[in-house]
């Protein structure tokens, strides 16, 4: 989707500012939506590209008003609601009447819940998209592409700012779980990512320096040979 | 740990932003383009709040397992980690050589491995080449070697600007780059992970590993920042 999530090549959001000694966490309720996003996702009824979707369907307005952590409530939430697991009035009706400190919330954890024993398993997980299938790659390094013109209402992970660009291939990374369909529940469709180094000139013309490239990690399908 | 509830700006309460600047409470303010407002922000806390109470109830999260992984990210998986990778690379040739060739396998030697952090490539930073990691899409960032991402790493202004003028983001930070340096910018669209091996600063060479590896910064490793030798002013 052409989501306002896809940043890359905008003006206007101010300087980068890097907060010094800054916290990994800032506050209580980043800390708690870190958590129950994982911790939900162990349940494994969401990937990781339906994760990313379901973030990147905030509308764009409150996407640029609102901070990291409530793109990650915001999409748990909408994640918890189509898998069956909260439906958004039970959890509005709970914000209203408030969380009571004395309730005796505390029951056993189902079975398939994360358990603190579980956690180190969880994390150290040692493969998320990459597979074993033989697909033959339909590029190889030095081969010279142009990111596909294409425009997919559904989530993807091909920038805007390569698509119609002529890159280089710069590496082949092998073989992984294809996003736009994994996103949508129809399959891994296994296929090579490449490393595509795009000259910043190809990329922004006389604002770009000629020295400068940008290297973008692309699946078969984002690419036809230039 | 600093900064837990109301930090810098001394509020008895917590911001939904996560940077701690000065906010107008229950507006939309927009004065400032770098630093986006929020909607209400005791509302986030709330609505966290009333989340856990109620997945926790249904027997679907285990808060204990919340608090592991909090802490595993608060306080064993961080910076520390790539900086001791550096520093080995750094007086190791051999390391480095296989660090730079097959960096998923080299850092699960080093038992730097895992979630975020899958497939991992180390990219070299040399007097002719810088190299700078983004994510113009998200918020993609090498966990087990850097941890959680910083707050600019993930904001609009890093992730729109960092490609289309690298240059003029580092100078923003303090790096000044000269013209005959080559700007490479890595854009984590996919599932590959980079961790930027920065020069090694002159008048280090007496150091030991762990000397050198208490110098090396979490931004040097993402690009936005040199390395600098102990004693030098910025």
């Amino acid at each position: 989707m052409n989501g306002v999530h896809d940043l890359g090549g905008m003006h206007g959001f101010g300087p980068v500012v890097i907060e010094p000694d800054e916290p990994v966490f800032h506050t209580e309720w980043e800390r708690r939506t870190f958590a129950l996003a994982l911790a939900m996702g162990a349940w494994r009824r969401w990937n990781l590209d339906m994760l990313r979707h379901a973030r990147e369907q905030m509308p764009p307005a409150e996407y640029l008003a609102t901070s990291y952590y409530e793109h990650w409530l915001w999409g748990l939430e909408r994640l918890l609601d189509r898998h069956g697991f909260l439906a958004p009035a039970d959890l509005d009706r709970r914000v209203r009447e408030g969380v009571d400190p004395d309730r005796p919330g505390a029951v056993e954890p189902l079975a398939g819940a994360l358990c603190v024993d579980g956690v180190p398993r969880l994390l150290a997980n040692r493969r998320a998209a990459r597979l074993d299938d033989p697909v033959p790659p339909k590029f190889k390094a030095g081969d010279a592409v142009v990111g596909r013109s294409m425009n997919p209402p559904g989530h993807t992970r091909v920038p805007r700012y390569v698509r119609g660009r002529r890159g280089v291939i710069d590496r082949d990374h092998g073989v992984f779980i294809f996003p736009d369909t994994h996103a949508a529940g129809l399959g891994r469709k296994p296929q090579h990512v490449y490393s595509v180094r795009f000259a910043a000139r190809e990329l922004w013309g006389s604002d770009g320096h000629p020295r400068d490239a940008v290297y973008v990690d692309l699946w078969d399908d984002y690419l036809d040979p230039a | 740990m600093s900064g837990r509830e109301g930090h810098e700006h001394g509020h008895d309460h917590e911001h939904g932003d996560g940077h701690g600047h000065a906010h107008e409470h229950g507006g939309h303010a927009t004065d400032d383009p770098a630093h986006p407002h929020n909607a209400p922000l005791s509302d986030v806390q709330l609505r966290v709040k009333a989340l856990e109470s109620l997945l926790t109830e249904k027997g679907l999260v285990d808060p204990a397992a919340l608090d592991e992984l909090i802490d595993t990210y608060e306080t064993k998986v961080g910076p520390r980690n790539g900086a001791r990778v550096v520093a080995k690379a750094w007086v190791d040739p051999e390391f480095k050589g296989r660090l730079l060739a097959d960096a998923t396998a080299t850092l699960a030697d080093l038992g730097y491995i895992g979630r975020q952090g899958e497939d991992i490539l180390v990219l070299e930073n040399t007097p002719k080449v810088h190299n700078l990691v983004v994510c113009t899409l998200c918020s993609c960032y090498p966990w087990p070697v850097l941890g959680l991402p910083p707050v600019w790493y993930k904001s609009a202004p890093y992730r729109s600007r960092a490609v289309l003028d690298p240059r003029g983001v580092l100078r923003e930070v303090g790096v000044e780059l000269p013209d005959d340096v080559e700007v490479r910018v890595w854009d984590s669209t996919a599932e590959l992970r980079y961790l930027v091996l920065p020069e090694r600063p002159p008048g280090t060479e007496g150091l030991s590993e762990e000397e050198l590896a208490a110098l090396v910064t979490r931004d040097a490793m993402i690009g936005v920042a040199r390395v600098e030798a102990p004693g030098t002013l910025r």
